[in-house]
């Protein structure tokens, strides 16, 4: 029988849910385990292709990065950081690193994990160890790179599909880059994407995307939320169109996921805005969902509260899983775990007692 | 040989380790070297770019706050203690 696994990232470390795929029902048929990962903060949640390895991406405050594996579903763990250093030399003229924000598998099985501050680390044995993708942050805008709210984080990492060297990756406050050569040079794909809060609103570099991912089977169509709005993009971020204006409550908000098979369909979770609290609009919980590339959006609030929910959802805690139909999980910085068994159009509250939500990732076991 | 003793919270990190180790070094980047030998990755747990200390790992020989190049001497006693912060 399948099993749904819900891998959680929180501040005090990262938590397994599990329960029978076919169950459905309610929050009591998950079962729970954690904090893992020796109560670290663990920022995202992957698994790794082919063995079913689960990653997570980490930092201590006391003990720096590193990247945790599990080969038994989260029983045992090890952890290593070999390589995930800018070197002494680099120590002296910019911070090191302090955690670990993003993990992404390329088509060959390697591992890519974007840190803080930003910059892109690879790893060709299953991350034992690690070397740096200098071409990224030797790019002639990398004196410019300012933080957002949530630091200088390198957040977000699409490897293409089936083109080993095409790569695009998200920093903040920076926007997206894409490589085309392995990772050796880089260009910004930032044209039409504004950044409001600065004096030049459509800069090369300094746009503040919050989270983006690729259609299925379609990598040249991308979906962006940004600071600034939620976007489209037809040509691998060579051009993007905002999309806010097609009925969204908001141009601001974090996680969005695109649907496993459909890509038309895609799912986000608009805040009310960077600078009125960054909630629900209205304190009402919803997720919106488009089946038009983002020409016409749909709100389902059904099963979440809908008054005086002052929820607010980060980037990387927001999943769906590959089940047909899809399955959708999201958290909040409250601890709240929702989840939804019919592609979104109703929810149902699984816990509401974890710590504040940074990640969620969902797989399906046979 | 100096005497080292390690955190519970780092222990925790490699399974099996002892807390009391003894090691020779004659400063305290240097006993860290020996450790690494013996626990491979210990380093990076306590040690960033620089190098230095991580800035929540304190370190005393014989008492004395300490950094990486502070002197260790043979019948000295190196505490290895994360500092009291968190929520």
């Amino acid at each position: 029988m399948p099993t749904s696994i819900l891998l959680v990232g929180t501040p005090k470390g990262a938590f397994i849910l599990e329960r029978a795929a076919d169950e459905g029902g309610g929050p009591d048929d998950w079962a729970i385990r954690g904090p893992l990962c020796e109560g670290w903060p663990i920022h995202d949640l992957i698994v790794e292709r082919g063995g079913g390895a689960l990653l997570a991406a980490g930092g201590s405050p006391w003990y720096g990065p590193a990247v945790w594996r599990s080969e038994d579903l989260g029983v045992s763990w090890t952890h290593s950081s070999v390589g995930l250093t800018f070197g002494d030399d680099g120590g002296t003229s910019q911070e090191p690193i302090k955690t670990v924000w993003s993990l992404a598998v390329t088509p060959d099985g390697a591992i890519l994990a974007g840190v803080e501050p930003a910059a892109l680390f690879r790893s060709e044995d299953r991350g034992a160890t690690w070397s740096q993708v200098t071409g990224l942050t030797e790019h002639e805008s990398r004196s410019t790179w300012q933080p957002g709210a949530g630091g200088l984080i390198l957040h977000t990492i699409i490897p293409h599909p089936t083109d080993l060297q095409r790569t695009w990756v998200g920093i903040s406050a920076v926007g997206v880059f894409e490589t085309l050569d392995g990772g050796a040079t880089w260009e910004p794909r930032n044209q039409g994407v504004r950044a409001d809060f600065n004096p030049d609103p459509h800069p090369i570099t300094g746009q503040c995307v919050h989270k983006f991912a690729a259609a299925a089977g379609e990598p040249e169509s991308l979906y962006q939320q940004n600071h600034c709005g939620m976007y489209r993009s037809s040509d691998g971020g060579l051009s993007w169109t905002d999309l806010t204006a097609n009925g969204l409550p908001s141009q601001f908000g974090f996680p969005l996921v695109a649907h496993p098979r459909d890509t038309n369909t895609f799912w986000i979770i608009p805040l009310n805005g960077d600078d009125r609290g960054r909630y629900v609009p209205g304190a009402s919980a919803a997720v919106w969902r488009t089946h038009d590339r983002g020409d016409t959006w749909i709100r389902a609030g059904d099963g979440l509260p809908q008054q005086d929910a002052y929820l607010s959802v980060l980037r990387e805690a927001m999943a769906r899983d590959t089940l047909d139909p899809v399955g959708i999980t999201f958290g909040t910085k409250t601890g709240q775990l929702w989840h939804s068994d019919d592609e979104g159009v109703n929810w149902q509250l699984i816990t509401r007692d974890l710590p504040e939500i940074w990640a969620v990732e969902a797989l399906i076991l046979d | 040989m100096a005497v080292v003793l390690l955190p519970r919270s780092l222990l925790a990190l490699f399974p099996g380790v002892e807390r009391r180790h003894e090691v020779d070094g004659a400063d305290v980047a240097a006993v860290i070297a020996a450790l690494e030998g013996r626990v491979p990755g210990l380093r990076d747990r306590l040690v960033e770019d620089g190098p230095r200390l991580r800035p929540h790992i304190n370190v005393f020989v014989a008492g004395v706050p300490a950094d990486l190049r502070t002197s260790v001497g043979t019948d000295d006693t190196v505490h290895v203690i994360p500092v009291v912060s968190g929520g």
